[in-house]
């Protein structure tokens, strides 16, 4: 099992869910996130102070996946979620111990 | 069956017109045999009572748009400064923000019926009217003439009381986001005593200092409020601002507003609700209000292109806080000058006083460095004081024939209208209200200072008023 998360352009969400639901990627947990890599922020104005806003607004897509699906999902975000532009987000792999579900207490994939 | 009802009708109503004619011819032949003296006293007493009718449908007219007109003033504070106020804070004060409007109309409104209503329209010195309308002893439904004559004098009573209520409303902005909420309150209970009613009585009030119309020292035309409300509460913010400090964190934290939404609302409130403001100022439904109608849209239209070509020119871009902040700045300059100038004049009163506050906001406040958390002084003083200048300059009898020499003949008004005295009076006005609202202000805050103390606790402030002050939020998702 692995866990992905997903920082995404919130303008991609849809094209990602869409992708992710013709490889049989069931569930996900979508966070609304602010950060940055190498995308710089902006400038606002207000009554003439200026404010940088470097904390950009992202979706974090979490997902819990038996290895099998891994690389499809991984290949899937990358065409779906991508525009080619600085801020486009990063895809992070980690390997997970455990799963359970709380309603019966099924473990490991059968859990997910 | 049909026919015979319309015969029915035709023949009764013919036989009614009939007998009304006899009836009238016969009148004639009875008058004629009454004295020629008793003939002239009934003529007499027609024509009174025509006059009489006359001036009941003025005075239904007039008071009609002076009850519409006191509700549009209401409508600047809450909402509309609430609003305008609300959006500029950040999201942990907004109530806080909206509070402080929102009780001033409540807290107002019963110091002026005790005692406020006397204090400013009640006969007394030059500088303070007396005690003889106290508890509004002596208001009720007839007019007063001496300051309007076909509107009941309650009508009067509550429109001023309007005023009375958003000129304290707008020094909210300089404080705000640190304020206590008992300081408020006391601060602004004295300051309506020490500051408001004095100034009104000397501007608007019989026999005041520097009314124009009833007799004043030094004439200072102010049509709605420039000196008034404007001046006294920009310059008090100031003063509350320097004496308050900074917010903590300012100004190496950011503090954007959290909703120019929120502000672009009611903004929008406020210019509306001007109409009320100014051309209600003409005190009855007449050509000079249209006058001051007109003049407060355009001096509002021309400075919202002012400040918003200001700020185009030097950041690029011409941002929405912008032009609505260009628009109340230019509402505010028009309000001394709305029934006194014409709509050209207003076009240009209203692009100097948006430049002229986008400087004092953007690049004055930084040169100095006070924390005058909403530009209360930067729009409401600096638009004030410009607005009650140029109104000596653009003052004209042509709108207004404010001055008449003793055979009844308009003299002239203002500067461009041959009468360069004017400014100095208008100096004279504008400086009485800077002292009296830097001195007064001054005074209160020592006061409340002892009293209460003026300025909430640190981690309060960082954990924001409306939750330290009033144990709410503003917007609460998990509900």
């Amino acid at each position: 099992m692995k866990k992905i998360e997903a920082i995404i352009q919130p303008s991609r969400l849809e094209h990602v869910k869409a992708a992710l639901h013709e490889i049989g990627v069931e569930g996900m947990t979508v966070l609304e996130v602010r950060g940055h890599g190498r995308q710089k922020g902006h400038t606002e104005v207000y009554r003439g102070r200026e404010y940088n806003v470097d904390l950009l607004p992202k979706l974090k897509l979490e997902m819990v996946l038996p290895d099998r699906l891994v690389d499809p999902t991984v290949d899937a975000i990358l065409k779906s979620a991508k525009t080619g532009k600085i801020g486009d987000g990063k895809i992070f792999i980690y390997p997970l111990e455990e799963a359970i579900r709380i309603r019966n207490e099924e473990r490991g994939e059968a859990a997910l | 069956m049909k026919r015979l009802i319309y015969i029915v009708i035709f023949v009764f109503g013919t036989g009614l017109f009939a007998a009304r004619g006899i009836a009238q011819t016969a009148q004639p032949a009875g008058a004629s045999v009454q004295s020629a003296s008793s003939l002239q006293t009934a003529t007499a007493a027609q024509s009174q009572k025509l006059e009489g009718e006359i001036a009941n449908a003025q005075g239904a007219g007039d008071n009609a748009w002076m009850l519409v007109c006191a509700a549009l003033v209401l409508m600047m504070t809450g909402p509309g400064l609430a609003l305008f106020y609300g959006g500029l804070v950040r999201k942990k004060n907004v109530l806080a923000t909206m509070m402080q409007s929102f009780s001033l109309m409540a807290l107002v409104t019963v110091i002026w019926a005790v005692i406020g209503f006397s204090l400013c329209f009640g006969s007394g010195t030059s500088f303070i009217g007396g005690l003889s309308h106290l508890f509004l002893h002596g208001v009720g439904s007839a007019p007063d003439p001496t300051y309007a004559g076909t509107i009941p004098f309650e009508t009067y009573m509550i429109y001023q009381l309007m005023f009375a209520i958003i000129t304290p409303a707008l020094i909210c902005g300089a404080f705000a986001e640190r304020m206590k909420f008992s300081a408020m309150v006391l601060f602004m209970v004295l300051w309506s005593f020490i500051v408001y009613d004095p100034m009104a009585h000397m501007v608007w009030g019989k026999g005041g200092f520097l009314n124009a119309a009833l007799g004043g020292a030094f004439p200072t035309l102010d049509f709605a409020g420039g000196t008034v409300v404007h001046i006294t509460s920009g310059v008090s913010a100031l003063v509350c601002a320097l004496y308050l400090g900074k917010r903590v964190g300012y100004p190496s934290e950011p503090m954007p507003p959290h909703s120019v939404v929120l502000s672009f609302i009611g903004a929008c409130l406020l210019w509306v609700g001007w109409f009320g403001f100014n051309a209600g100022s003409a005190l009855a439904a007449n050509g000079l209000a249209t006058s001051a109608f007109v003049a407060t849209h355009f001096g509002a239209a021309a400075a919202a292109i002012g400040w918003g070509l200001a700020e185009w020119l030097r950041n690029g871009k011409p941002s929405v806080l912008g032009v609505i902040s260009g628009a109340v700045a230019g509402l505010v300059a028009i309000t001394p000058a709305s029934g006194f100038v014409g709509p050209m004049s207003a076009l240009i009163i209203g692009f100097v006083a948006g430049v002229f506050c986008y400087l004092m906001v953007s690049k004055v406040k930084a040169r100095f460095g006070y924390d005058d958390s909403l530009d209360a002084f930067g729009v409401h003083g600096a638009g004030g004081t410009i607005g009650a200048l140029l109104t000596g300059v653009f003052a004209s009898s042509a709108i207004n024939p404010i001055f008449k020499d003793g055979q009844g003949k308009a003299l002239p008004v203002g500067l461009i209208d041959g009468n360069a005295g004017q400014i100095v009076n208008q100096l004279v006005g504008v400086l009485i209200s800077w002292v009296l609202a830097i001195v007064g202000t001054l005074i209160i805050l020592k006061i409340v200072d002892v009293l209460v103390g003026l300025r909430v606790r640190e981690e309060h402030e960082i954990q924001g008023l409306d939750l330290a002050l009033h144990g709410e939020e503003g917007y609460t998702f998990e509900a």
